[in-house]
């Protein structure tokens, strides 16, 4: 028995800003004063707030602390765990009021989440099976295999109207029920751990922080589709995700949770990690399949489904970590309490990784249909230095970007397809006045160019030569009729591609045109980058009335562009000008502008 | 893994250990003064005794929490017990043998015990 709990954030956020080192300092502070009987230090997984971390909760209080570091610790040991005063210079300032502290899910961050795929987030060790068991893990996976046949399990996803939470948002229970029919001497059941959009981990932290649950639900499905074998498909550079997860398989197997005749029964599965050198396109999931199998990660033109011909010419059903992180949780809780959450057609709740320009970079779950300002402006904290929102982007390169103008649109997987974006796998990239949407365009591109497999012709060309009207646009040398060809050769592109990864290439292009077709008019009819960010096109120029001839701008430029005589006006020699902006450092006097 | 039963045996044991991690508000609260003077007097083995019995009795809607000096060291060890819906009682001049009858008379069944007590709110 401890009084105490000390929950310290070893998700991969925390881990960066020094979780790990913290955890060993507690320890050791907490043995030198004789606390180590009554006090537990417990790893956990992400609690969302990552822009604070490292992050730590003790309990029973419930105290919320942030930014955390070593030279805090023996203040913590010594005076709240010892004497029993909360540190509160410590405390997350949102939870302190007039009238003391308040709880954290009363804080703006936390107030309108709702955590079901991360619900054992930051709240157990992931690394001990008993802990998850303690809340009610298994329990769903026990429940079906004694109480259920497996067509009972598929229509209860089915009812449930579960989507995929991995980008299309295929109906899960479909998708099962397609995999069942298929008569096979053996199906397998494959998670989709290769999330590789820029910005997004909403995955990885699920498998940091509840491997566990991704296990429960992948022996339900492979009860369900009639498959005892399962494997999750990982990315190598997710080296915490993927240690937590074969420490999950490894005492799985010892409590006899996985492997052979679970609970009685004569049902037996497996799960095996495969691990992914990190090719986006591996994320698309024929390409995923081959790529198991050992080959070299290219999609295949579908049909055959996966649910008919899939890993190893068998049956196959493959699912997304968030959409297996909320399968346990159906069977427990039931349809309608599923059902009760989100909109009438995307039914439950999403998990969103906030990044960008806003206050509260970290990882969200709210319910589908929430509004993208609840969750930039409330949750997220808004925008960092008085900076106006320009644009949110979701989906990562699939996706496209979601203007100021539909901020107060419910956020599910049909009204962002309906407004030219997707869901994607829930990345959410903020974006203010300082950023150049067409450069955001070309960072997008750049990054499919680099991922495209090269086996389709659209993809592998398409993409490049859209890549380059984009360079040509942001370097000065756009002409109108650039515009037009972008959209014609993103409509082919997305018509003619083989796979995901090359239909949806285009859609940031096409998105930031529809919203910010003035931007990108102002780069190739004024030459000029609204923003101020594609460099080939800033100009520097001295204000001759601001100027007092000092001379400083002068010395410090590296190129040598800047002529002028002490107490008289300078001039910029704009064939010389490297425009690193070296001079605007210098300037006192506010005399010097970009354009 | 072989039976339902099996798995609810390993939850039941862990949600003892797992229930202060949740904020509710009907929990009983054990609190002792474990400023220098509560330390120098003798709180702590006060303070592992507690913890030791409700980990012995499995129980989970008990929380044991430290509080810094209240003023008057010259009871200490002090311990205030809080049942939700009842009198704060103060227990004064604690020590591991009477932390232990608290437990068992007030904590466990709801009696307080007045001869330990500071104050004199005994209307039971």
């Amino acid at each position: 028995m401890y009084r105490s709990h000390v929950l310290v954030c070893g998700g991969t956020g925390c881990t960066s800003s020094g979780s790990e080192k913290l955890i060993t300092a507690l320890n050791e502070e907490i043995e030198k004063n004789g606390l180590s009987n009554e006090v537990q230090v417990v790893k956990t997984g992400c609690f969302g707030l990552c822009a604070l971390g490292p992050i730590m909760i003790i309990y029973p209080e419930g105290s919320f602390y942030s930014m955390v570091k070593i030279d805090d610790i023996p203040e913590i040991v010594s005076e709240h765990l010892l004497k029993g005063r909360v540190v509160e210079r410590l405390i997350y300032n949102e939870t302190i009021t007039d009238d003391g502290i308040k709880s954290l899910n009363e804080t703006d961050f936390y107030k309108k989440q709702k955590r079901v795929a991360l619900r054992n987030c930051g709240v157990i060790n992931p690394e001990c099976i008993d802990e998850y068991i303690a809340y009610d893990g298994y329990a769903a996976l026990g429940k079906v295999l004694t109480k259920m046949t497996p067509e009972e399990v598929i229509d209860v996803i089915k009812e449930s109207e579960l989507r995929g939470r991995g980008g299309g948002g295929f109906p899960t229970g479909v998708k099962w029920s397609l995999a069942r029919g298929n008569e096979a001497d053996q199906k397998y059941v494959c998670c989709n751990a290769d999330e590789g959009d820029p910005g997004a981990f909403m995955d990885r932290s699920v498998l940091e922080g509840d491997p566990h649950a991704l296990l429960e639900a992948m022996a339900i499905a492979g009860y369900a589709i009639g498959a005892d074998q399962g494997y999750v498909y990982v990315r190598a550079e997710y080296p915490i995700a993927v240690h937590r997860l074969q420490v999950a398989i490894n005492q799985a197997n010892e409590y006899g949770l996985l492997g052979k005749n679970l609970f009685g029964t004569d049902f037996n599965f497996n799960v095996e990690i495969r691990l992914g050198a990190g090719a986006f396109v591996c994320g698309e999931e024929t390409a995923l399949i081959t790529s198991i199998e050992g080959n070299r990660g290219e999609p295949k033109p579908r049909p055959p489904f996966p649910a008919q011909k899939g890993l190893f010419g068998k049956p196959t059903i493959l699912n997304n970590v968030e959409t297996y992180a909320n399968i346990p949780q159906i069977i427990l809780n039931g349809v309608d309490w599923f059902k009760s959450m989100g909109t009438e057609k995307s039914r439950g709740t999403k998990v969103f990784a906030l990044g960008g320009k806003i206050h509260n970079t970290g990882l969200v779950e709210v319910p589908m249909g929430t509004t993208l300002r609840e969750i930039v402006e409330e949750i997220g904290g808004g925008i960092p230095d008085g900076k106006t929102f320009k644009a949110a982007q979701t989906g990562g390169p699939s996706g496209g970007c979601i203007p100021a103008s539909h901020l107060d649109i419910p956020i599910d997987y049909d009204n962002l397809i309906e407004i030219g974006s997707m869901m994607g796998s829930g990345g959410l990239i903020v974006m203010d006045e300082d950023d150049c949407m067409v450069d955001i365009a070309k960072f997008f591109l750049e990054f499919t160019v680099e991922e495209s497999c090269g086996k389709c012709v659209p993809c592998r060309i398409g993409t490049k030569r859209l890549y380059e009207l984009l360079e040509k646009i942001t370097s000065g040398n756009g002409v109108p009729e650039d515009l037009d060809r972008l959209v014609t050769l993103s409509e082919y592109i997305k018509q003619n591609s083989l796979c995901g990864l090359g239909q949806t290439a285009p859609n940031p292009v096409l998105s930031t045109l529809r919203y910010f077709r003035d931007e990108y008019e102002a780069h190739v009819n004024q030459k000029q980058c609204p923003a101020g960010v594609c460099t080939d096109l800033l100009q520097y120029e001295i204000i001759e009335d601001k100027c007092i001839g000092c001379t400083a701008c002068a010395r410090v430029c590296p190129a040598d562009a800047i002529s002028g005589k002490v107490k008289e006006p300078h001039v910029i020699d704009k064939d010389k000008c490297i425009k690193c902006g070296a001079c605007i450092e210098k300037c006192r006097f506010s005399a010097i502008i970009v354009r | 893994m072989k039976s339902l039963a099996e798995l609810q045996a390993i939850r039941d044991k862990m949600q003892a250990n797992l229930g202060l991690r949740h904020d509710e508000e009907e929990k009983t609260r054990i609190v002792v003064g474990m400023a220098t003077c509560g330390i120098a007097a003798g709180a702590r083995p006060v303070l592992s005794a507690f913890v030791d019995l409700i980990g012995q009795n499995n129980l989970t809607d008990v929380t044991v929490t430290q509080t810094g000096c209240i003023g008057i060291c010259q009871y200490e060890p002090i311990v205030e017990v809080a049942i939700p819906g009842e009198e704060k009682v103060t227990y004064i001049n604690m020590d591991a043998d009477k932390a232990k009858e608290v437990f068992e008379q007030h904590v466990q069944r709801g009696v307080p015990i007045a001869k330990y007590a500071l104050n004199t709110v005994m209307d039971k």
